[in-house]
């Protein structure tokens, strides 16, 4: 049982607990132990995390806390614990990806988003679930079983992210990083009443993400609030010389926008082809309430037509496959993780096939396939050279959509959180889910998901997503914490604070 | 299986076609897509980190030097260079791939549509043959197998295997030249002509140190052969082609094989062919009818490349001097035509001349050993003269004492032969054998008094002056002293002695 302080501790806001931490009213051991002692309590419902470092993050939360007896200056962040998609290289501790061949791999470096989080001290609790390879969108694709919704634990908490966001809405963590290749972070924010951000692509370095698809792969926070949302993201972004498709330019002031939250003068879009058929009622009329509170707070509000994003799934589902058909090839048995069959007589193909026979689940079976058969050269011009000239049509959507507004709406998933098992077995209506996210992820823009109410019908979380132009991502900001304040002053707390104790 | 035919026979009736492709290794100071340093004969998997050795998560970050080196060797091979290109991904299952695909370029390649000339010496004079360029492209090199056990040391049969992933990530460039037709018998020398002009303008770029013994230059040789008229032939792609001197016995060997095949009414079969460097002939590889589709894909994880027009100029401004250039101002100074040049360069020797010349041999000596003795020991010994333990230091140092009457000629001789068989400097091997002229008048009287007294009749010939009988004499008095006399010492003793004058 933990002390009502601890019980304090938790639910704060990660801004409030670096405060705390930075005047000395609590310490950075005291919050993370207070965050250990909570994944111990609840975690085996909400199986969030993969493996915790309570070790690893107890010994930075005491560096934290002797730096600020030696009279240092703490960093925005230092001492406020984060989960971490277990998809994120992190030296010496267990990064699986959710699969089955990765286990047991202990990478010998850290990421640069991990490197950056070490170095503004903020300790890393452990590893959390994810679809497999982060192919999924309810975590239920995990080699290591599903993660459950904080909100109703026979539902899904979305995926691929879905212990990050699980891990925050569940108060086991005040920060999370997820990644976002066709809504990642943004769909499982939405169903479990969480922030979730995916960076302009090249904003966070993705050195140390293990690839689904590079040219649509993007780490981000994932929050309760849109202000530590942006704090994390200060931490974990701008340029980075490994990566090279990292952008140099400095990055927006994120901290700022949402510390400004003001919408008066801008003008929204919202995307007609994003809304309508598919979505659930409770998500639009939320959706809709949530656009009319930006017309009140001072934004103009117009509709705009992207003709091709109703293309966008199906060409994502060419370029997604074929990239991770190609990234995949490394798990081979041959220098890391699982190898099976290696019994003295099996030649390297038939260990290297076995190998990933028996390490890939379903679905990364079934895009290694997709995409291997995209990329034949018969093939190619057809399905892959076809679906990058989708790609660029939609980047001008958003451009002429652009040239109109400061930033884009729609609702982030066309349905509130559904029932665990409900489309296992139905790939097709699982891609779905991302309908909304992936446009963003075509086109390298930024976007944001943030908790708008809950639908009338089920009662569950539904979020809105706010997207911007590349390198705008301080527009998301603006947006997200002018909305997330006068929802907070219509309700009189935050969404999240109206989930059920676990 | 039908036996091979003989060269005249073969290339009489069937016209070759050759294509080569060659891997440079690139001299920069870290790979292509991370730091870690290029240094051959590191212990196994020393040189790594995980950028190179592919782990999940890594990512590569393009080395500008690599870029650079690749415009400027195709700039060298007057090529035109991209204004944008992307990498490409060449993917396929294989354990000295670190990411089981190869970052590589596909379709848009950084340079295009060059030429090279390179002469070769024939019967009627050197012919000057251009060999177009096709492409000139970057990639990153592979980890090296070794494969232990079995008997044929490939993978198949072998009880294990072992990968150093050091040279994984070296950066390498690829030329691939087009078709060179109409060459007929001559084409196995041209295919040599064109690889040593190539070594010598990376070397002269300094892009690369181009060791053919340890892979830094890797060639594979293209062959086909059809009547004449007819359309081209299937090729054979024949690899592990490490010498010079292979590149030229392969091509011939390929030719006489392929001539027996179609001989005999068979078909020539689309296949990678490996050189045996002992035996001189290619044995079959990996079949290429049923070509692999290596589904490649332009690599997301490096920017395009585009470099600036005027940055490429600059590049071309700063090119050194074109090896034929160099070698039309080397036969001017040496006093030496076309021919003398061609045979050089097609020996694989020029560079050791340039070498001793530089040392201060006098370039007709420094022609005469290379082109002539030492020629000849490498190709006794199936090695390249370059391989040779003999340095330009070494043979300045026997043109001294040849000079100074300290050695002769055939002693000379002998004290290389030394020299290369490891025995020491040549003072050291003059001493341990024992080979200085004998310039002692006493010991060489006695000797002529002997030949003389042996031959009475030769004797009376050269008093009656018949001075040129005297050879036979010289010739027993040199055969006595073992060679370690001066001929012409012992020709002046001989004649004073007989009391005759040459004039």
């Amino acid at each position: 049982m933990s002390t009502p302080l601890e019980r304090d501790l938790i639910r704060q806001s990660a801004a409030t607990l670096a405060e705390a931490i930075a005047e000395g009213e609590v310490s950075a051991r005291e919050v993370t132990q207070a965050h250990l002692d909570r994944i111990a309590e609840v975690d085996g419902d909400v199986h969030a995390f993969l493996h915790v470092d309570a070790e690893g993050a107890l010994a930075t939360a005491d560096a934290v806390d002797a730096s600020r007896a030696a009279g240092d200056a703490l960093g925005p962040l230092a001492g406020v614990p984060l989960a971490l998609k277990d998809i994120l290289a992190m030296k010496g501790v267990p990064t699986t990806c959710g699969s089955k061949i990765l286990e047991g791999w202990r990478p010998p470096y850290d990421a640069t988003v991990v490197e950056r989080l070490r170095a503004a001290g903020i300790p890393i609790l452990g590893k959390t679930n994810m679809d497999e390879f982060a192919m999924g969108s309810s975590t239920e694709h995990s080699a290591y079983g599903p993660t459950r919704n904080p909100w109703d634990l026979d539902r899904i908490p979305g995926g691929s992210g879905g212990g990050s966001a699980a891990a925050i809405a569940s108060f086991e963590a005040p920060l999370a990083i997820g990644t976002d290749t066709g809504g990642s972070i943004r769909q499982p924010a939405a169903v479990t009443g969480t922030v979730g951000v995916k960076p302009t692509y090249g904003g966070v370095s993705r050195y140390g993400l293990v690839a689904l698809a590079s040219s649509l792969d993007q780490a981000g926070p994932c929050t309760r609030t849109v202000m530590d949302a942006a704090l994390l993201h200060a931490v974990i972004g701008g340029h980075d010389p490994r990566d090279s498709t990292s952008i140099p330019d400095p990055m927006p002031d994120v901290v700022a926008a949402a510390a400004r939250a003001d919408v008066r003068g801008m003008r929204i879009g919202l995307v007609r082809e994003l809304t309508g058929e598919g979505y659930q009622a409770g998500v639009e009329q939320r959706f809709r309430e949530a656009v009319e509170i930006l017309e009140h707070l001072g934004a103009e509000v117009v509709e705009v037509s992207c003709p091709h994003f109703e293309y966008a799934l199906g060409a994502y589902y060419l370029i997604l496959p074929s990239e991770c058909s190609s990234n995949l090839a490394r798990f081979d048995g041959m220098r890391y993780g699982l190898r099976v069959g290696d019994d003295g007589n099996a030649s390297v193909e038939e260990v290297m096939s076995l190998t990933r026979e028996a390490g890939f689940g379903p679905e990364v079976k079934r895009r290694i396939m997709l995409g291997t058969y995209a990329l034949y050269s018969g093939y190619y011009d057809a399905y892959y050279g076809q679906a990058q000239k989708v790609r660029t049509l939609i980047q001008r959507d958003f451009e002429a959509a652009f040239a109109q507004c400061d930033v884009l709406v729609s609702p982030t998933a066309p349905t509130t959180a559904f029932r665990i098992g409900e489309k296992v077995d139905d790939p097709l209506a699982m891609y779905l889910n991302d309908v909304a996210t992936i446009p963003v992820n075509m086109a390298g823009n930024c976007a944001m998901s943030l908790p708008v109410g809950l639908a009338p019908e089920d009662g569950l979380p539904v979020g809105l997503q706010v997207m911007a132009p590349p390198m705008a991502d301080d527009r998301l900001y603006l947006v997200g914490g002018a909305l997330e304040g006068a929802l907070r002053d219509r309700w009189g707390h935050l969404l999240i604070e109206e989930v059920p104790s676990l | 299986m039908s036996a091979p035919i003989p060269y005249a026979e073969a290339v009489a009736e069937f016209e070759p076609v050759i294509g080569m492709e060659v891997h440079v290794e690139l001299g920069t100071e870290s790979k292509i897509f991370c730091g870690c340093p290029t240094a051959f004969g590191a212990p196994p998997n020393t040189q790594v980190c995980p950028v190179c050795l592919g782990l999940p998560g890594s990512m590569p970050v393009m080395n500008a030097m690599a870029i650079e080196s690749t415009i400027r060797i195709g700039l060298a091979l007057n090529c035109s260079i991209a204004e944008w290109c992307r990498m490409a991904r060449k993917n396929y299952f294989y354990p000295d791939m670190p990411k089981d695909y190869q970052v590589s370029q596909y379709d848009e390649p950084l340079c295009v549509d060059g030429y090279l000339d390179v002469t070769v010496p024939t019967d009627d004079g050197p012919m000057v043959v251009r060999v177009g360029i096709e492409r000139v492209h970057l990639e990153e090199d592979t980890g090296k197998l070794t494969h232990a056990g079995g008997a044929t040391g490939r993978i198949h049969g072998a009880d294990y295997s072992l990968v150093d992933y050091n040279r994984a990530g070296i950066p390498l460039v690829e030329i691939v030249t087009k078709p060179v037709t109409g060459t007929g018998a001559l084409a196995p020398e041209v295919a040599r002509a064109y690889v040593t002009e190539l070594r010598d303008i990376m070397r002269g770029l300094g892009v690369s140190d181009v060791k053919m013994e340890e892979g830094s230059l890797r060639c594979d040789a293209n062959v086909s052969l059809n009547l004449p008229g007819a359309e081209w032939g299937t090729r054979s792609e024949t690899k592990n082609v490490n010498s010079l001197r292979s590149v030229e016995r392969a091509v011939r060997s390929e030719i006489e094989r392929q001539a027996g095949v179609l001989k005999s009414g068979g078909r020539v079969v689309q296949e990678t062919r490996h050189f045996h460097e002992d035996t001189g002939v290619t044995t079959p590889g990996r079949s290429k009818e049923h070509a692999e589709d290596y589904r490649y894909f332009p690599e997301p994880d490096l920017v395009p490349i585009a470099p600036a027009r005027e940055w490429v100029e600059e590049l071309r401004r700063g090119l050194p001097e074109q090896p034929s250039v160099h070698r039309a101002r080397l036969a001017q100074a040496w006093g030496i035509g076309d021919f003398e040049m061609a045979t050089l360069v097609n020996a694989g020797v020029l560079e050791l001349v340039e070498a001793s010349v530089a040392a201060g041999v006098a370039p007709d000596a420094a022609r005469k050993w290379w082109a002539g003795e030492f020629t000849r020991i490498a190709n006794e010994s199936g090695v390249e003269p370059a391989s040779l333990a003999v340095t330009p230091a070494d043979i300045a140092r026997v043109e001294e004492l040849i000079a100074s009457g300290a050695l002769n000629d055939k002693l000379a001789r002998q004290v290389f032969e030394g020299v290369i068989a490891g025995e020491g400097t040549p003072d050291e091997v003059v001493a341990a054998r024992g080979l200085a002229v004998v310039s002692d008048d006493g010991a060489l009287l006695s000797a002529i008094d002997e030949a003389l007294a042996a031959q009475p009749d030769v004797a009376e010939k050269i008093r009656g002056g018949k001075v040129q009988a005297a050879g036979a004499i010289v010739g027993a008095v040199m055969k006595a002293t073992r060679g370690q006399a001066d001929a012409g010492k012992v020709r002046e003793l001989l004649l004073e002695r007989l009391g005759v004058s040459d004039s």
